[in-house]
């Protein structure tokens, strides 16, 4: 498992928020490694930075938080050298946000505009990143069309579908070609493009299909408000994984839909993984959804890591007393509830050296004077304690 | 506490509402001290009435008796701004005050009741609200005959609606809380739940129309006034100051700014007291709405 | 809700477990006559000859005065105005979301003591001391009354809303999902609250939950929903580990669970759960049951007794 490669390298991090009653260190010195093509999960209580941290990596902190210190580094296919996120120009960064990294959030319904169709949402994001691709499937068409049109209608709309051909064909090779731009402003010109949205609605189509949705064409020009939350987030997924994205960072995406329905969501991201070859960092504060879709699963307290290990590890073989009282906390068939004293760190004043030890069970005076340092323990199994 | 004091620091944060409080503490000390800065002079019964130097119609400019000058009939516009501060916080304030309540009254029938009852008052604010306000105000003091007290009624009867209507609205979204649920369930009465639950929470919206209403107020009173169906002649408004400018506001025709401080300081008055209450209002707008989102 | 039989025993603490839509929720705020019933008795603590009598004349088939004067006085679904406001003080609903099920512009001092001050049961003087017993029952200092909702946790905010419907000594309290909105470490806790106030108090729960693992490790007895229905009832182990409905099953399988090596084999259960506005004709599970057959489409089947306690609504159960 760690020959696998790294695809985010996250290094140091601290998220700060000023808030009005004082500053919450919301990620303190955060570690952590996404690997290509794992899945890895974060789980946390209220107040542990996991969904900062799924933030901080597209730069989507809100304010009154500001990403302190430290280095997010992508790695990958076209990045052999490692592209530094939070020091990229906020342009450079809106063409990673959808395309290399793109983000499903928790509540459905949250991400899709009201009054566009789905079709529409998601070729909005094929439009915007894959301009050329789309241009060169428009050309295809046009030039087929060329060759094999006849009769007088075709001799008619031969002279359009050249112009066309040239169009698309500038769209394909160059970045933000010239005319097409030009003329896609003037509004009896603009008609002239049409099959770029033509070919994108294709795409999306095809990507619907991906996510399972049942009757895609049909899907596609419908409403968020006439799907059910599965449906919903389903599309919200084709939107995130339409550029092939390299990481897919999700949310809590299953929190909000039903049981049976969230079986079906995990399976389909299990499937993801598989399909597209995207790494996945899934957030959530559920133990249990971690471990059914999660290759590796860290688990944060009070913006501090825990422990990272592999499923398995993590679950059978617990190290830090937080992960083990958390697992003890879920109830099991058979097993009585096991609580744990004390409530969450304050956030506005934590307590000092390791967050958790006023509420662990085998906290030793060093405890409380400096913060663990996350160490490798066994194989692919990092914790952050004293007692190792 | 600590949320009274984070409401009034962002109130002194901002520079513009720090200007709304401070132009509008100073108009309230205006009027707190009019008798000090503009007292009365012997003789005179009703403190409202402004004294007259002579009966002269043309105006005077502002001279050692009259420090911003005297208008026609020889009205002392120091003294007419200066009390003319505590009509206007008078009629705004009565005015503002009469028709939240009517506004609450009958928007919190209509907006937990429902039914018949809400049809009914809606209907009633629609035949209201479908009147100019204009006519329908100068309709009211035309009949009641021109006074303050018939201002504050034909005020009152043109802005009742817009409450009513607002507070019904609050309302209907807050009747659906769940802790208005929770109070039914506790075994509330009706009028508990509407006053101790729904009100409070339903109310911050109409309070803050409130704040920006009563430039408006202000406004609308001095219109009535400047048309002569507000205040009596030679009553303390600044509508009124305005109303006698009305013959002076552009002089003869070689000077025509002879005139200016008879209808630019009263104009003055009116504009910075509106502009500080819109200023005020903006920013308590922008205070109550993103607090519940603060934490 | 479509033709729910339910019957809790005093004392006893029972789990409706269901998904989005299924009815529980609308169960239990009609228990608790928040929502009247459009048809149907609720009998709430009445003598169990009253209510052979009741059934005995219903089954009978003619209207009898006697049945009817019988109804209004125990028919819980049909009380108004005083009654309804006196059965408030034995029964009471604790909510699911504590961010909005305490008023936010009150001091929780005011809000414990709303029920003591309606129902007039103490003098206003014993008010405060009441109060302070009540949060200390829940587990929350005295030195917060003063204090309001949002400067709580969900959790303190829940045990506030827990101290709230105890005020008035209630023997049954309804709750509605009360911890989904919470965090794992404060959901044991709280859980492990409502068991000691059980026990202290001699309380009787319904309690709402979509998460068939808390139900099964707190409550005596198990009802299963689906689109308005109860389709099984039984004892929690025995719905856990031999689920009879295709539908517990398919849901206990799709309950997932810290243990990795219980990811294989899954049954995923497909397609849509239904709206409650428009359900599927005869049993509403058949288009997405695996043993769904020419009858499951034609009527919806009855819960019956297959087993020690165990009802099952299903025309081929498992």
């Amino acid at each position: 498992m760690s020959q696998m490669k790294d695809l985010i390298k996250i290094k140091d991090l601290t998220v700060r928020f000023y808030t009005y009653e004082g500053v919450v260190y919301a990620i303190d010195d955060l570690d952590l490694d996404i690997r290509q093509g794992e899945t890895l999960g974060i789980v946390g209580e209220t107040g542990s930075g996991k969904t900062m941290t799924a933030l901080a990596i597209l730069r989507l902190i809100p304010y009154p938080g500001k990403i302190e210190s430290g280095s997010i580094v992508l790695l990958g296919r076209d990045h052999q050298s490692g592209l530094e996120l939070l020091k990229l120009k906020e342009d450079t960064m809106r063409s990673i946000r959808g395309n290399k990294i793109s983000m499903v959030f928790q509540e459905p319904g949250a991400a899709l505009n009201p009054v566009y169709t789905i079709g529409d949402q998601i070729s909005e994001v094929f439009l915007l990143h894959r301009r050329q691709e789309l241009g060169r499937l428009a050309k295809q068409r046009v030039d087929s069309l060329l060759s094999n049109g006849s009769g007088p209608a075709a001799a008619v709309k031969r002279p359009l579908w050249r112009w066309q051909s040239r169009l698309y064909n500038k769209i394909a090779q160059q970045p933000r070609p010239l005319e097409p731009r030009i003329l896609g402003h003037i509004p009896l010109f603009r008609r002239l493009l049409w099959r770029l949205g033509d070919e994108a609605r294709l795409l999306t189509i095809d990507m619907l299909k991906d996510v399972e949705i049942p009757d895609p064409a049909r899907v596609a020009s419908q409403y968020p408000h006439q799907l059910s939350g599965g449906m919903k987030q389903r599309a919200v997924i084709a939107m995130a994984l339409a550029c092939s994205p390299e990481l897919l960072i999700a949310d809590e995406p299953t929190t909000s839909l039903d049981v049976t329905i969230q079986a079906q969501m995990l399976e389909l991201f299990r499937r993801i993984k598989v399909d597209k070859g995207a790494s996945v960092l899934f957030v959530t504060h559920n133990l249990g959804v971690a471990s059914e879709v999660c290759d590796r699963v860290g688990v944060m307290y009070a913006g501090r890591l825990c422990e990272v290990a592999s499923v398995e590890d993590m679950f059978l073989h617990p190290l830090h007393p937080y992960t083990r009282a958390l697992l003890d906390a879920v109830p099991m068939p058979g097993r009585p509830l096991q609580t744990i004293p004390g409530a969450l760190a304050d956030a506005f004043n934590p307590p000092p050296g390791c967050r958790f030890h006023p509420r662990c069970p085998s906290a030793m005076p060093t405890c409380q004077q400096d913060r663990p340092k996350p160490k490798e323990v066994s194989k692919d199994h990092i914790v952050a304690c004293y007692l190792y | 506490m600590r949320d009274w004091r984070f409401t009034a620091r962002q109130l002194l944060k901002n520079p513009l509402s720090l200007i709304g409080v401070i132009l509008i503490a100073i108009f309230l000390v205006i009027a707190i001290f009019a008798p000090l800065i503009a007292p009365t002079l012997e003789g005179h019964r009703d403190p409202y009435m402004i004294p007259r130097d002579g009966y002269y119609a043309e105006p005077r400019p502002p001279n050692e008796l009259h420090p911003f000058g005297t208008t026609q009939g020889q009205y002392d516009i120091f003294y007419g701004v200066i009390w003319g501060a505590r009509t206007a916080f008078r009629v705004a304030f009565i005015v503002i005050g009469i028709t939240i309540l009517i506004g609450l009254v009958l928007g919190s029938l209509a907006g937990y009741f429902g039914g018949v009852i809400d049809e009914v008052i809606m209907r009633i604010t629609d035949v209201f609200m479908a009147f100019p306000w204009l006519i329908l105000a100068m309709a009211l003091v035309a009949v009641l005959g021109p006074s303050m007290k018939s201002v504050i009624i034909a005020l009152c009867a043109v802005w009742w609606p817009s409450y009513a209507r607002l507070i019904r609205g609050d309302i209907l979204q807050v009747r659906e809380e769940d802790y208005v649920e929770a109070a039914r369930g506790l075994g509330a009465s009706s009028g508990r739940v509407i006053i101790r639950h729904v009100l409070p929470n339903a109310i911050y919206p109409a309070l803050i129309m409130a704040s920006l209403d009563i430039g408006a107020v202000v406004l609308s009173a001095a219109a009535l006034s400047f048309l002569g169906l507000g205040a009596p002649e030679g009553y303390a408004d600044w509508g009124q100051l305005t109303q006698f400018a009305q013959n002076y506001i552009i002089g003869p025709m070689n000077d025509p700014l002879k005139y200016w401080y008879a209808v630019t300081i009263p104009g003055a008055f009116i504009f910075f007291f509106v502009l500080g209450w819109n200023l005020l209002g903006d920013a308590f707008r922008d205070i109550f709405d993103p607090r519940l989102a603060r934490r | 809700m479509d033709g729910v039989t339910l019957a809790i025993k005093r004392g006893q603490w029972l789990g409706l477990v269901g998904e989005s839509g299924c009815g529980k929720t609308t169960l239990a705020k009609t228990v608790v006559r928040l929502w009247k019933p459009n048809s149907g008795h609720i009998y709430f603590d009445i003598p169990d000859e009253v209510k052979a009598q009741i059934e005995q004349l219903e089954s009978q088939g003619k209207n009898s005065s006697k049945l009817s004067s019988l109804l209004k006085d125990n028919d819980l679904g049909t009380f108004s105005g005083s009654r309804v406001l006196s059965f408030r003080r034995h029964a009471q609903l604790v909510h699911q979301d504590p961010f909005t099920s305490l008023n936010p512009r009150m001091k929780i001092k005011n809000i414990v003591a709303e029920p003591l001050r309606i129902h007039k049961v103490l003098p206003g003087h014993a008010i405060k001391r009441a109060v302070e017993e009540l949060l200390g029952t829940v587990g929350l200092s005295s030195g917060q009354l003063e204090r309001y909702p949002h400067q709580f946790s969900g959790g303190q905010r829940q045990r506030i809303a827990v101290a709230r419907a105890l005020a008035t000594k209630p023997e049954f309290i309804a709750f509605d999902e009360p911890t989904s909105a919470l965090d794992v470490s404060v959901q044991a806790q709280i859980l492990n609250l409502l068991k000691d106030l059980k026990k202290e108090f001699g309380l009787t729960y319904l309690y709402i939950t979509h998460e068939l693992l808390i139900a099964e490790s707190v409550c005596d007895y198990i009802a299963v929903m689906y689109v308005g229905k109860v389709v099984e009832m039984g004892m929690p182990e025995e719905i856990f580990h031999t689920p009879r409905h295709p539908y517990s099953k398919s849901l206990i399988a799709a309950t997932p669970v810290p243990d990795p090596k219980r990811r294989i084999g899954r049954i995923v259960l497909p397609g849509e759960v239904p709206s409650p506005a428009n359900p599927p004709p005869g049993c509403s599970f058949h288009p997405r049951c695996s043993q769904a057959s020419a009858e499951c489409h034609e009527s919806g089947p009855e819960l019956k007794l297959i087993g020690d306690d165990h009802y099952v609504a299903c025309f081929h159960p498992l």
